[in-house]
């Protein structure tokens, strides 16, 4: 367990630099390193399927951030009511956290979690699917709507990425780089 | 229990990076990070002491598995992030094109 709080603290170190660094271009790779450090998390948790899937996506997303930030570099305007803003955040999240404290003294002890509906996948998921891992039995025969929400959402984001990067019926803008998002 | 404090400090940065950063890609950073932590949170949930990861096998026992259902609901959750978040940097991208500026301060008149 020691190593999770070492990565943990890893991570959040990461995501201190990522917030408070001026260049966008290290900003995006510090989260980068962030996403990374999570799927050894989740390969330490014991969820291979998730490592998996947050090692691919976290190279993809980091992909169309550099994209979008390169030789885009911009200095960042600091003025304006800092005072009021700056107190009104720090209110703001230290209620988020004592509220948040308190509600995870009524969750289960970490380690010991309460198995009502997965008791029942891991003593019959293998009879009634026929696939060994537990994980593609949830996702693909007992939840297999909730995957083709995803599907459909998926889609959708892609046509509308589509119709926001899209040039055709657009005058007088002829002359600029041509983009590639998916 | 102190695991789950450090989920929660790392989704107050990015709520805190949402909030107070006037650069849209910083913005985009605090809700990536903000996600992170969400994802994070049910796979700690679902951990068990000792346990191992949900698949069968010839001659490991049953009884001694993590929970697979925060699994497999952060699997899509992991699909669906990333597709919004490529959708976010198209629409920053256009505003780039149209105003030359990430920063949201300067993004005021509404030319159609």
């Amino acid at each position: 367990m020691l190593g999770l709080h070492i990565l943990l603290v890893l991570m959040i170190i990461g995501a201190i630099i990522a917030i408070e660094v001026k260049d966008l271009l290290s900003s995006v790779v510090a989260v980068g390193a962030v996403g990374l450090c999570l799927s050894i998390v989740f390969l330490i948790l014991k969820a291979p399927d998730v490592a998996i899937t947050q090692l691919v996506v976290e190279i993809l997303a980091l992909i169309i951030l550099i994209r979008a930030t390169l030789k885009k570099d911009l200095p960042f305007s600091t003025s304006g009511r800092w005072l009021v803003n700056t107190f009104i955040t720090g209110a703001f999240i230290v209620v988020l956290m004592v509220i948040a404290a308190k509600c995870f003294q009524d969750l289960p002890k970490f380690g010991y979690p309460d198995m009502r509906v997965a008791r029942t996948y891991l003593s019959e998921g293998m009879a009634k699917t026929g696939a060994t891992n537990i994980v593609a039995a949830v996702i693909l025969d007992f939840r297999a709507f909730d995957t083709l929400g995803e599907a459909t959402v998926l889609f959708a984001a892609v046509i509308s990425v589509l119709a926001v990067v899209r040039r055709v019926g657009r005058k007088k803008e002829g002359q600029q780089e041509e983009e590639e998002e998916y | 229990m102190t695991l789950y404090l450090l989920c929660l400090l790392l989704f107050c940065l990015g709520i805190y990076c949402v909030l107070r950063k006037r650069n849209i890609i910083k913005i985009i950073v605090g809700l990536i990070i903000s996600e992170y932590a969400v994802n994070l949170f049910f796979i700690l949930i679902g951990y068990r002491m000792q346990g191992r990861s949900p698949i069968f096998d010839q001659k490991a026992d049953i009884l001694n598995m993590v929970d697979p259902l925060p699994q497999a609901l952060v699997l899509t959750s992991i699909v669906i992030g990333v597709a919004s978040m490529a959708l976010l940097i198209a629409i920053a991208m256009r505003i780039y094109e149209k105003y030359g500026t990430f920063d949201i301060t300067q993004i005021k008149e509404l030319r159609g």
